[in-house]
Order: structure tokens, then C-alpha cells, then sequence
């Protein structure tokens, strides 16, 4: 590992944050037989998935999952400029109508992302109660939306580090690093 | 300031009598009194210094459309002649192409009159074959030659009736004029827009095809033939067109033909883009075309360099493509053009150029001018051949600005024009 | 300037300058798009104060409501302005309307004219986005990107397919498109109608030429059949529509002796029983009305794709003000 990256959780301990977020999950909604996870795109699908193996085992409940892509749903489409690649948003079977509906993200940070999410499953229909849970938070709230369930608190030096997830399918490993973003050389 | 005049030191370039070198030219009394080596003007003359400056018969332009009377906002008779003189241009041919269009005589007295009161170059009227411009039945052309026509044409349009093109090249026998003719079978072209070919198909743009043109050339050659008439064929474009003209000549049929700076020049790709600038009529062709064009006017195919000047005001050309009118301006660019694309690329010499811009057309329609020879009239072109300057239509002395040429660098500049005697530019 | 912040620039003029990438791009990205159509509430907020005027010189019913329901479900606030009852028609000029539109400070324009290059000649004059919704006989991208678009859904590639265009391609822009588009994605492009109606030079542009129907269905996996526009008989090229559908109709007793399943499109409005017989429209492989249901979801990624195009605007975001 290259001295800008500092590892934050390992593979243990992100299952362990995982095993501990997924009994949240069951508590705050009440052991809902509704519930549905809904994985923010791109890794908070596979944070979803993770979380859905972990209930299905602990509790022996079947829980329902679908992905969510708030590309259409950003506040900031002239500053980035439109991405071509727009992920899939795909409804748990059934829609989110009355449902416990949990929002998974890898890390939260503005709460711009969160917002987004929420006003998209808002158009798709009219879940009984919305819930936020994130792997990492790393602070920096620009909008006054907080998680419901955490995986880990990570303090971040704004503007010099950043925190990045790694998930199997997408960068070959599970993990947390804590990013030194290099200063612009001019 | 019609008195005397020695253009001192200058290359002096009068291919009508193989004169080529450096001499001094002595103008009294709007006539050429001298040519010689280190002449004594008069103390009352007016010395120019010509060094490293060349010194030509005035250049002629025989195809010119000044616009007035009836469309003043684009070009006057006064403007134009102004133009013409900044270009180095000591006479112009203006069309009857007006509204109303000059078809009698008292139109042609009209442009007579106003081109004297302009003061710039002369402006030579040419009159309508037909009434009307209609092709229905011929003008007074007799009555219009008397009035000062020198030549008549229905320009703009074709005359598409063969048997009245018949009649108007038996009848103006008798008159000693050419008849001009703006080859175009509108059947086959009428709709067009620019040459047809792969830049038309891939712009979507209805195309005219070179056979539009070639098959009223092969029209007009023979109706020449059969009725030993004198043809004028204006701004020939095709490849095949100046192959017919060229054996048409071999056969002795008395045509003359004009070669047009911009199909010498462009291609249809500066159409690219729906470039109102570049569209004109005939359209620009292709490679192959403006090759064979340059080969018509280095061979004497083609008799002369005409611009075909058509200005067109400014808010006409910003539209849709087949909504804008056909025409460039060219006075005040042809020069330079031929000296650094013509003559620049080798096409051509300089003493041909003069040839094509002054000896051959003041021959073809039989006008004043077109040598120094001595006892003939003072119409003379002051011009640096070696002037950088970059074509800013802004500039114009025309009231319009619609070139394909703007921005273009170029060499050669007109820096006296002199008619008559009396310089009427001088840059 | 960076690409990244538009992927295809200021307008959509046509298809012809594009790059095979680009294309590629708008087509991946109307895929998400057709799903927006399906949902409950269909609309994403992503044009949200966005202007758009929908500039119609010609009449067209079929791409006029196609774009008006894409910048609807895309949020955008909408104007429809037909020529017949816009100053237009008292002799404004091109130029006038373009000078209008700016001073209306609209974000985007879609214009179908009558004129080739129209849609140019307003991209070069004002600071909106122009999307061209066909220009004369010039170019309909959207329309080659939605036939496009359709046989990727049906064919599964676009790659090495034969498709080959039916009827009059010498007025035709949605010819042009495809042509572009297609060759662009590595398909084989045909041509096929009367000589009358196909333009000079259309060989050049690298499609082959087939004078007989017959013809075309034996070489073809595609066809793209286009309308006979009555005005074409009118004008000569054509003797009469009775003849052109016994010898370049697309019809059921034609179709059977394919050597393969053709995949037959239209981009509308049909003249049934002249380019195409009824029961090969509405028949099992006719995707007609899949065109149309994407043209909507292609037209949704071409204006989501050039909304963020505004370079100058995206730089200075990330410039912090500076540029």
C-alpha cells in the first residue's frame, strides 16, 4: 500500500461493522417483514448486498433489495456535466410502496447524494418510513440529513483526504482507505 | 488633372505590344503621347513614381452587375464604378439585369450618363436581348447599340428559347456586338441550389449539374456556327465546357468566353458549412473543373477574366442556404486574386494575366483601351505586384460586402488607376 | 475546452460529424431512459429550469409531441412554436429568430425547417444548445438515432448488420442520419429506389446501391422503408404512387421470399399501401411502434447529454469563477 493511502477498516472490519449495521436494520424497522434495501449506485449496491446476506443469515428473513442511480436526481449537472453512464434504478419486487425502506450508501458526506435518493424513491412511490445507512461517515454535512445507521465515523481533513470503499466486484477487495488527496501542482 | 502625366520608372506591361520592361509612360491630354527611358515631362506634369511598381493598359471587367436602377440599397452605378476603380479597373461592363431592366435605349442612357457622372472607371452599358428580360421576343437592340450598348445579354437568365437566340445573334451581325450568354438549361438546373455532386448530396442541397451548363454552351457554339454570329459565353465553369468552346474555336466559330476569379479558384467544398458566401451561379464545381478552367485561361479558351461582381446586401446572404440569393463581389479583389493563385501558382504569366484582364476583353467588346500604344486613350493601371494585404470586405468601396474571400492574404495591389488621363484612385 | 463536460459539443446538427463513440454514448444513455417512460410518474427532475423551445417551420405532429414529452419527463419548461402562427410566417427572418431566442435567454432550441442547414446556421448564432429536429433534406439525427437505437434492441448489435434503406432517398434526411450513423457504427448501408429519387454522389458516401426491392430484401437483415411524400409524384419523379408500390412496395409476397427474417422500420407517418403494405406494417417483424417509443427515450438522453454542455459555464465551476 503507497504511503497517500492509510487502510481505515480491513475486510474484518467491515464485516463486523456489517453484522452490527444489519442488526440495526432489523431493530429500527421493527423486524418489518416489508423491508426493502435499496443500494445507492455504485457501491452502495454492493454494501446492500452485503447487508441483505448478513440479515438473511442472522435473522432468517427474506429481505427484498433493489438499486437506486440519482444521476437524473443531482443538483449539480452543470458543474460536473452530464455522465453518460447512468446506472440502473431497479424496484425490489413489489415497489417501496408502504414499506420500510432502507437507503444503502457507501460513505456519506454532503448529504446532497442522500437528498437526491430520497426524492427519486419519492417519485417511484410511498414508502411507509425511509431509513439512511452508510458504511462510513465521514462529516462534512452540507444539507441536514443524518444517517440512521453508521458503520464507522471517520475524521477527515477537508480538502486533503478522502475515504474510499473497496468492494470486491468493482476494485477486488473489501476494505476503507483514507485517501491524501496530492495539492493541485499549478 | 486631365493634363499631362509621366508614370516614371515603372514596369511597363502592354502585352498588345509585347512591351515588357522598365520605361516611363507619358499621358497628355488623355491620350498616351510616349513611352520611353527617362522621358522630360512638361513642367506642368504630373510625375508618378512607378518604381518597382507595374504599369498596365487599364484592366477591364465585362461583366458587372451594379444594380441600379432598382436595387441602390446593394450597389449604384456610382459605387460600382468607384469600386471597380479601387480594384485597378478603368472600365466595367454593367448588365441589364435592373428593375426594370435596361432593354431600350433610354435605360442605356441612363447607365451611360450615370456611369459619366460617377468620375471612376468608365461604365460601359450592355443591353437586354429580349424585352423584358422575358426571352419572348428581342429588344431594340440596334436602337440601344446607337444609345451606347456594347454588347446585349439576358444575364442572370438564360435565353432558353433556342430560335430566339438564333434571332438575336443573326440580327446582331449587323451591329458588330457579341451576344453574351449566361449558359443554363433551367430545366435541368432550376431547382438547383449548388454544384451537384457528393457535396450536395451529403449537405442535402438540390444540385445543378455540369450538363445544365455544358448542354446550352453546345447550344449557343452551334447556333454561332450555323449563323456566324459572335457568342459571348459568360463565366464558363465546366470541364466539358471549355473543351467545346476550345474545338469550337479550332472550327472557327466566333466565340469568346470568361473565366470568373472564384471558379477559377474554389471548389463546391467552400460551400461546407451552407456558406451563403460561396454561392453563386454557375456554382462552384469541382477539382476538376477549376483544372480545366485554368487550362481554358492559360490556352486563351477562355478570352478573359470577368468577375461576374454581383453584390447582394448583407441581411439577403445571413439566411438558409436555398433561401439566400446567387453572387459575390469581386471588383476589389480580383486583381489580387489572379496575381497570387493564378499567377502565383504558375498558372499563368503576369503578361497573360494582362492579356486576359485588359488586351482581350477590350477586344471581345470591341471598347476603348486595352493598350498603351501611343495616340490611344490614357486608361491606365498603377499596380504592386509584391503588397501584402489581408481582404476585409468592411473595407469595400462597394456598398456589399458578400465575398468567399474575406480574410484571405493576398499579393497585389491596385495603386493607381488612371481614365481618360485623370487618375480616379490612388492608394 | 473539456469533452467530458458535453460529450457532443453545443448542438446535435446531424449525425455526420459525430464519432461512433458519441454515438455510442447517446445510445447506452437512452437506455436508462426508456425505463423513466415506464414508470408511474414519469419524470426526473434533471431539466429542471431549463427553458426549451420547440421551433417548428414544418409541420410534424409525430417529432414535435416526441420531443415535447422528452423535456416534459425530463422537467423542462416548454413552448411550442409552430411557423404558422409565429412571426415567422409575417417574413421574419432565420436571423431574426435567432436574435429573439437569445435575447429570451432560452437554454435549449429544437428546430425542424424546411431548409438544409437551418439548424446550423442558428447553432453558429446564438448561445442555446440546437438540437435539430430535420432540416430540409440535410439530416434528422434524433430520427437515426431512435431507427438505431431500435434495431440495437431487436438485433442486438449494430456491428456488421446489413440495412439497407427503401424509397426516396434523394429528399430525405432521415436517409442521411442513417446513413451516418449506421456506417459510423460499423453496419453495411444499402440504398434503394428509383434512380430518380437517389441523389448523385450517394455511392461516394459508402452505402451500396440497389435499384430492385427485390434486391434489397435478398440482401438485407434491415429494412428502412420512408415515406413517399405525395409531392414527389407531383413533381415527376415518380409517374404515380400505384406504380411505385407494384415496384418498390415492401409487401407480405416480397418479404416471404427473404432468404432470412427482415426487420422492417418506418419512420412515420406511413402511406400504407405505397412504400408499405398494411399487413407487413402492423405484421410480426414491422417495429414501427417501438421507433416511436424510442424516439422519446433517445430524445431524452440527446437533451440530458447537452444540457450540461455548457464548457465555459462547467469550467469556471471547477475554476472556482476564474475563465
Amino acid at each position: 500500500m503507497s504511503a497517500d493511502r492509510i487502510a481505515v477498516m480491513d475486510e474484518t472490519a467491515v464485516r463486523r461493522a456489517i453484522a452490527r449495521m444489519a442488526r440495526e436494520i432489523v431493530e429500527k424497522s421493527g423486524g418489518s417483514p416489508t423491508l426493502a434495501l435499496m443500494g445507492i449506485q455504485r457501491r452502495g449496491v454492493q454494501i446492500a448486498a452485503l447487508l441483505r446476506e448478513e440479515i438473511e443469515r442472522a435473522e432468517g428473513l427474506r429481505v427484498a433489495t433493489g438499486t437506486i442511480d440519482i444521476t437524473l436526481y443531482r443538483d449539480d449537472l452543470e458543474a460536473i456535466g452530464p455522465r453518460p453512464v447512468i446506472g440502473e434504478t431497479v424496484l425490489p419486487p413489489g415497489g417501496v410502496d408502504d414499506r420500510v425502506t432502507v437507503l444503502v450508501d457507501d460513505v456519506q458526506f454532503t448529504g446532497r447524494t442522500a437528498r437526491a435518493a430520497m426524492n427519486e424513491l419519492m417519485d417511484w412511490g410511498r414508502p411507509a418510513r425511509i431509513l439512511l445507512c452508510v458504511l462510513v461517515d465521514r462529516g462534512g454535512r452540507e444539507l441536514p440529513i443524518q444517517p440512521d445507521i453508521v458503520g464507522r465515523h471517520v475524521e477527515v481533513l477537508s480538502g486533503q483526504q478522502s475515504v474510499e470503499v473497496m468492494v470486491p466486484e468493482l476494485d477486488g477487495r473489501l476494505g476503507v482507505d483514507l485517501v491524501y488527496s496530492r495539492p493541485e501542482v499549478a | 488633372m486631365s493634363g499631362k502625366i509621366l508614370l516614371r520608372g515603372g514596369r511597363v506591361l502592354d502585352p498588345s505590344q509585347k512591351l515588357d520592361d522598365v520605361r516611363d509612360v507619358y499621358l497628355v491630354d488623355g491620350q498616351v503621347a510616349t513611352i520611353g527611358e527617362r522621358l522630360t515631362p512638361g513642367d506642368d506634369a504630373h510625375v508618378i513614381d512607378c518604381d518597382r511598381l507595374v504599369v498596365t493598359p487599364g484592366l477591364i471587367d465585362v461583366h458587372v452587375h451594379l444594380r441600379e436602377p432598382g436595387e441602390e440599397h446593394k450597389e449604384t452605378i456610382t459605387t460600382g464604378a468607384r469600386a471597380a476603380a479601387a480594384g485597378g479597373f478603368t472600365a466595367v461592363c454593367a448588365m441589364p439585369n435592373t428593375d426594370p431592366p435596361v432593354d431600350d435605349p433610354a435605360a442605356v442612357g441612363f447607365v451611360v450618363s450615370e456611369g459619366r457622372r460617377a468620375g471612376a472607371a468608365r461604365v460601359y452599358p450592355v443591353g437586354c436581348i429580349s424585352v423584358g428580360r422575358r426571352g419572348e421576343r428581342l429588344a431594340l437592340i440596334g436602337e440601344m447599340v446607337e444609345a451606347g450598348a456594347v454588347a446585349v445579354t439576358d444575364d442572370g437568365s438564360p435565353v432558353m428559347d433556342s430560335g430566339l437566340m438564333r434571332l438575336a445573334l443573326e440580327y446582331s451581325l449587323a451591329f458588330g456586338i457579341p451576344v453574351a450568354d449566361h449558359p443554363e438549361d433551367l430545366g435541368l438546373s432550376g431547382r438547383g441550389h449548388m454544384n451537384e455532386g457528393l457535396v450536395s448530396t451529403r449537405l442535402g442541397l438540390p444540385g445543378k449539374p455540369n450538363a445544365a451548363e455544358d448542354t446550352h454552351i453546345m447550344r449557343d457554339l452551334l447556333l454561332a456556327e450555323l449563323t456566324g454570329g459572335r457568342i459571348h459565353l459568360q463565366h464558363v465553369s465546366t470541364a466539358l465546357g471549355v473543351e467545346m468552346i476550345r474545338q469550337a474555336k479550332a472550327r472557327g466559330v466566333r466565340v469568346s468566353a470568361e473565366a470568373t476569379p472564384h471558379h477559377l479558384i474554389l471548389t463546391d467544398e467552400a460551400v461546407e458549412g451552407y456558406r451563403t458566401e460561396a454561392k453563386m451561379n454557375p456554382p462552384l464545381r469541382s477539382v476538376a473543373d477549376v483544372a480545366a478552367v485554368r487550362a481554358g485561361l492559360a490556352d486563351g479558351t477562355l478570352d478573359v477574366v470577368a468577375t461576374d461582381h454581383a453584390p447582394h446586401h448583407y441581411d439577403e446572404k445571413e439566411a438558409a442556404f436555398t433561401d439566400a440569393p446567387n453572387g459575390v463581389v469581386g471588383l476589389e479583389t480580383s486583381l489580387a486574386l489572379m496575381l497570387t493563385r493564378l499567377v502565383g501558382e504558375g498558372v499563368i504569366d503576369l503578361p497573360t494575366l494582362v492579356d486576359r484582364m485588359s488586351c482581350q476583353p477590350a477586344r471581345v467588346f470591341g471598347l476603348l483601351g486595352g493598350t498603351l500604344a501611343p495616340g490611344g486613350v490614357a486608361d491606365v493601371t498603377v499596380f504592386d505586384p509584391e503588397a501584402e494585404w489581408t481582404v476585409d470586405p468592411k473595407a469595400f468601396r462597394s456598398k456589399s460586402r458578400n465575398t468567399p474571400f474575406g480574410g484571405w492574404t493576398v499579393k497585389g495591389q491596385a495603386r493607381c488607376t488612371i481614365v481618360g488621363g485623370r487618375v480616379v484612385f490612388e492608394r | 475546452m473539456n469533452q467530458m463536460t458535453s460529450p457532443l459539443g453545443k448542438d446535435l446538427v446531424g449525425l455526420e460529424r459525430l464519432s461512433g463513440q458519441q454515438i455510442r454514448a447517446i445510445l447506452d444513455t437512452a437506455e436508462p431512459f426508456k425505463e423513466i417512460s415506464e414508470r408511474r410518474i414519469k419524470k426526473v427532475p434533471v431539466l429542471r429550469g431549463k427553458t426549451i423551445v420547440n421551433l417548428f417551420f414544418e409541420a410534424s405532429t409525430r417529432t414535435r409531441v416526441s420531443f415535447e414529452f422528452a423535456e416534459k419527463r425530463l422537467s423542462a419548461d416548454t413552448v411550442n412554436i409552430a411557423a404558422a402562427s409565429s412571426s415567422v410566417s409575417k417574413g421574419e427572418t432565420l436571423v431574426d429568430t435567432a436574435r429573439n431566442l437569445e435575447a429570451m435567454r432560452i437554454d435549449m432550441v429544437v428546430m425542424r425547417h424546411g431548409s438544409s442547414g437551418a439548424a446550423r446556421f442558428l447553432a453558429d448564432r446564438i448561445p442555446s444548445n440546437v438540437i435539430n429536429a430535420g432540416d430540409g433534406w440535410h439530416e434528422h439525427p434524433t430520427q437515426g438515432l431512435l431507427d438505431m437505437l431500435t434495431i440495437r434492441d431487436h438485433m442486438g448489435r449494430l456491428d456488421g448488420l446489413k440495412v439497407c434503406i427503401v424509397g426516396d432517398i434523394r429528399h430525405s434526411r432521415v436517409a442521411r442520419s442513417n446513413i451516418y450513423g449506421l456506417l459510423k457504427m460499423g453496419a453495411e448501408v444499402a440504398v434503394c429506389g428509383p434512380q430518380t429519387l437517389l441523389p448523385q454522389g450517394i455511392g461516394d458516401l459508402g452505402v451500396h446501391v440497389l435499384s430492385r426491392v427485390e434486391d434489397a430484401i435478398q440482401w438485407a437483415d434491415v429494412l428502412n422503408v420512408l415515406r413517399l411524400q405525395l409531392e414527389r409524384m407531383q413533381a415527376g419523379y415518380v409517374p404515380s404512387l400505384r406504380e411505385y408500390n407494384r415496384i418498390w412496395g415492401v409487401s407480405t409476397a416480397r418479404l416471404e421470399r427473404a432468404p432470412r427474417d427482415l426487420l422492417i422500420l418506418h419512420p412515420g407517418p406511413m402511406n400504407r399501401g405505397v412504400e408499405i403494405d398494411s399487413d407487413v406494417a402492423d405484421g410480426p417483424h414491422s417495429v414501427i411502434l417501438n421507433q416511436v417509443t424510442n424516439g422519446v427515450a433517445v430524445r431524452m438522453a440527446v437533451l440530458y447529454l447537452l444540457a450540461g454542455g455548457q464548457p465555459e459555464k462547467a469550467e469556471a465551476a471547477k475554476q472556482g469563477g476564474e475563465a
